[in-house]
């Protein structure tokens, strides 16, 4: 039933955390393979955003393992996950407002190639980092804003540009938040065409409430419903499960049919 | 033995006297988010205030009297101050808060010098409040008997009023969501500004009644200031509790370290003040942010 | 400055330097305009130099990183009293007595920036206040070694080069003092255009986003506060150096909020509004003051109330503003 079973790049066993006495998740396990492209949904308050933050290591679980290729990474704080591999984007742009594209995207790779912090160094005209930080933005088809200020530049932009920071920072698991959120209709077709081209060989875990999106973004769907997992399958099944109607639309669910 | 009841004594009511200034301005920060360093020259102008009224009013009205006046006049001066200055930094950053407050005070001490001289000014006291009163184990000076249950009073009566009152529940409704307590009809800006004057009314409260352990004069502002803000951080900004408990730490600290190893200053209540930061980066009761 | 107006041509490497090189030079310009227009105020000048390091320094720190700290004359304390600690014990050597300032501020820098991360926002504010005021309360109690009250005096270094002597009209002080002003001013633009600089605005900008880069806060913002402490440290053993006295105000709350003052009114993260702040503050202080410190304390006062209602970012922000305004509408091409 689970084809990352064999040999996960990434995986939650029995992930729980309790908040006093509430459960906000419970028993949640999944995996992923390389190359995976899942996608986490659920309605309001299912305990995605307590999800994202255990697995990113803003908060520490109850009880459960999170594992990132063959290392149990649950004790590690976020910053240590980041470097190993685990990279995520944010539902709300996280940016820094004064920066340009471009200094973001080279702040990222320099940090990759472990020079991030030099001091007796210039971080402009960094030479190869600027050619490839072009090489992303183009990909992204921010070329022509990549030396604006973040601030002026639309918001469909910002979210490709988080998108950009994380290609630049070559994960082995992207978890993209909400990638669709709060942009115009209008662009989605952009966040999809670069979703499109994310390395084949990455996994990535997407939340999202945009079903559109994730029907045509994801090959396997998970379902988190008052803090559990509820359904894992087939976008072509989840529709037609009674849980997830249930989950969804509450009593009604059975009546509509 | 003796030497350290007294000790006791001094040291709770300084830190009674420290108490009743500093609790409003934890309450600005706390509650109102609002860093206020003017906070002691609301103290300082409540002192002065009381000392003319006691002193060169000369009308016999005495010490309650001097003390009325005090708070009376603080808040009269302060209304104008909030709605001209402070009420357009409430949403900004503590950096410019910091900012415009010490200008605030920089301003206070200017024309306070201007108007009074550098000197110190003295509150005399009632001859009720001179003597010693003998407590059975021990005498204490009238003064600091009342300064203790001055700070009591002001705990318990703070504590009634925000955690049992509808003008608490509206204000702590303020602070959490000040769109969504408009929307609601809580009048904002006049909880805001009730607030602030109940702080400032502590503040001279404070300033005149502690005079005898914070002598007035126009650096008081400044002086004092860094211990103020020291006291609420160590609190926990906007906590009673945390307050009263950094007060009586913090007042003990100082007194027993001036009585014991006086050429050392304030070097002891400043490393208190470090190693309990450290320990406890939100005061000692701070809440969450 | 120019971003928005002409996005596609910022930070271009040669636009950069450019400007630098016109920075630089017109540092020097007003330098020794000040030297041949004021021979007989040089000695002031010098402790102005000496206060514009840490100024500089205190830019690092809030500029850069957006650490809030009323403490920063514990840095130039340390440097100051350093340098005349080695200067009455028999090193007199003035490049040397700049180095140890500069170690020891950099040490303090270390401790301090230990202690100071530990907190967040208010309790920050508070422990940069109670490191400053406890270092002061330990130079004035370790009389054997700092003075006391009375302070230092008495240090006599050795002619500049060998040749030029520290006399009483402070001409080599005040050149030495422009000297290394310049020196640091160069390296403190390198350090804030380098990956570490800009890693340090990230973390002002947004700490989140930074260690979602996978980069952490402490080392960075650690490694800042030496460097802070060392030019703070600079500036402590310049000041000791030229006036041949270090007093308990070098390492004071006062001196720490004065510095903040002069930072913010000249405008936060850009090393230029640090310069200008300190030179317009010093130079009304020394006018104003000298008629009545309270007036001078209600004068400053009200500056400050006037900059955070009407000018957030300082003079030099407001400049660029002005600046700005006036570059639209005549509608010229860049160089």
């Amino acid at each position: 039933m689970n084809p990352a079973a064999a040999s996960p790049v990434f995986a939650v066993a029995h992930l729980s955390k309790s908040f006093g006495g509430l459960k906000v998740n419970h028993d949640v396990s999944i995996a992923m393979a390389p190359g995976e492209r899942l996608a986490l949904i659920g309605p309001n308050g299912a305990g995605k955003t307590t999800f994202v933050n255990l697995v990113t290591g803003r908060i520490r679980p109850s009880a459960g393992t999170v594992r990132l290729g063959d290392e149990d990474i649950t004790r590690l704080g976020a910053v240590a996950r980041v470097r190993r591999g685990l990279v995520r984007t944010f539902q709300v742009t996280r940016l820094f407002p004064d920066m340009t594209p471009e200094e973001h995207v080279v702040m990222a790779i320099l940090q990759r190639q472990g020079r991030a912090t030099r001091i007796l160094a210039r971080f402009h005209g960094a030479g190869a980092a600027a050619d490839e930080a072009a090489d992303i933005l183009a990909t992204l088809g921010l070329t022509e804003v990549a030396r604006r200020k973040v601030v002026e530049i639309a918001y469909g932009q910002q979210r490709l540009l988080e998108i950009a920071i994380a290609m630049a920072q070559r994960p082995k698991v992207l978890l993209l938040d909400e990638p669709a959120a709060g942009v115009p209709s209008t662009d989605t077709p952009l966040i999809e065409r670069a979703l499109e081209r994310l390395p084949a060989s990455l996994a990535v875990l997407m939340i999202e409430h945009d079903m559109d999106l994730v029907f045509r973004f994801a090959r396997r769907v998970t379902v988190l419903a008052a803090g559990e997992l509820i359904f894992q399958g087939l976008p072509a099944d989840v529709a037609r499960d009674d849980r997830v109607r249930e989950a969804y639309l509450g009593s009604y669910a059975h009546a509509g049919r | 033995m003796q030497t350290a009841l007294s000790i006791a004594l001094d040291a709770f009511a300084y830190g009674m006297a420290l108490f009743i200034i500093c609790i409003g301005l934890s309450l600005t920060m706390g509650l109102m988010r609002l860093v206020n360093l003017a906070h002691g020259a609301f103290a300082m102008i409540g002192g002065y205030i009381a000392s003319y009224a006691a002193r060169d009013l000369g009308l016999g009205y005495g010490y309650g009297f001097g003390i009325a006046l005090a708070v009376a006049g603080t808040v009269l001066i302060a209304v104008p101050l909030e709605r001209l200055l402070f009420r357009r930094i409430y949403d900004r950053s503590a950096l410019s808060q910091v900012l415009m407050t010490i200008g605030i005070t920089f301003c206070v001490i200017g024309i306070t010098n201007y108007v009074f001289g550098p000197t110190l000014k003295t509150i005399p006291l009632p001859a009720d409040l001179a003597r010693p009163i003998d407590l059975g184990f021990r005498s204490i000076a009238g003064h600091r008997l009342f300064v203790i249950a001055s700070g009591l009073a002001v705990a318990g009566g703070l504590w009634f009023l925000i955690e049992r009152t509808g003008f608490g529940i509206k204000l702590r409704a303020a602070v959490e969501n000040a769109p969504m307590s408009r929307a609601l009809g809580v009048r904002t800006e006049l909880i805001y500004a009730a607030s602030f004057a109940l702080a400032v009314a502590l503040a001279a409260f404070g300033g005149a009644v502690g005079a005898e352990f914070l002598p007035i004069e126009p650096y008081y502002a400044l002086r004092y200031m860094v211990t103020f803000l020291v006291v609420v951080s160590v609190g926990g900004a906007g906590s009673i509790p945390g307050a009263l408990a950094a007060c009586l730490l913090l007042g003990a600290i100082d007194v027993t370290g001036r009585y014991l190893m006086p050429d050392f200053g304030n070097f002891f209540f400043y490393l208190a003040v470090i190693l309990v930061v450290c320990a406890f980066p939100r005061g000692l009761m701070g809440r969450a942010p | 400055m120019a971003q928005a107006s002409a996005p596609m041509a910022a930070a271009t490497p040669a636009r950069d330097l450019g400007r630098d090189l016109a920075g630089l030079a017109l540092i020097l310009a007003a330098g020794l305009a000040g030297y041949w227009l004021f021979p007989d105020n040089l000695s002031f000048l010098t402790r102005l130099i000496s206060v514009a390091l840490l100024v500089l320094s205190l830019d690092l720190i809030v500029g850069y990183c957006g650490i809030a700290s009323l403490g920063q004359a514990a840095l130039y304390g340390a440097g100051a009293y350093a340098a005349g600690i080695a200067c009455l014990n028999g090193v007199t050597e003035p490049f040397l007595l700049i180095l140890i300032g500069a170690a020891a501020g950099a040490v303090t820098g270390l401790l301090m920036g230990t202690v100071m991360l530990r907190a967040h926002g208010l309790p920050q504010l508070v422990l940069s206040i109670a490191i400053v005021q406890l270092l002061h309360e330990a130079a004035n109690k370790a009389a054997w070694l700092t003075g006391g009250s009375d302070g230092l005096a008495g240090m006599v270094p050795a002619p500049l080069f060998g040749l030029f002597e520290f006399d009483l009209w402070g001409r080599a002080a005040y050149l030495f003092g422009l000297g290394l002003l310049v020196a640091v001013f160069v390296a403190l633009k390198l350090l804030v255009r380098s990956p570490f600089g800009m890693v340090c605005r990230g973390l002002k900008e947004d700490p989140l986003r930074v260690s979602a880069l996978g980069i952490s806060a402490f080392p960075v913002l650690l490694r800042m506060f030496v460097i802070s402490g060392a030019v703070a440290g600079m500036g402590g053993a310049l000041g000791a150096i030229s006036t041949q006295v270090v007093g308990l105000d070098s390492v004071s709350f006062e001196l720490s909020a004065n510095a903040l003052v002069m930072l913010v009114l000249g405008g936060l993260g850009n090393l230029y509004g640090a310069l200008i702040g300190t030179v317009v503050f010093m130079a009304v202080e020394h006018v104003v003051a000298a008629i009545d410190p309270f007036h001078w304390m209600t004068l400053v006062g009200a500056l400050l109330i006037a900059i955070v209602l009407f000018a957030p970012r300082g003079l030099s922000g407001t400049l660029d503003e002005a600046a700005r305004i006036l570059a639209r509408r005549p509608r010229r091409a860049g160089p």
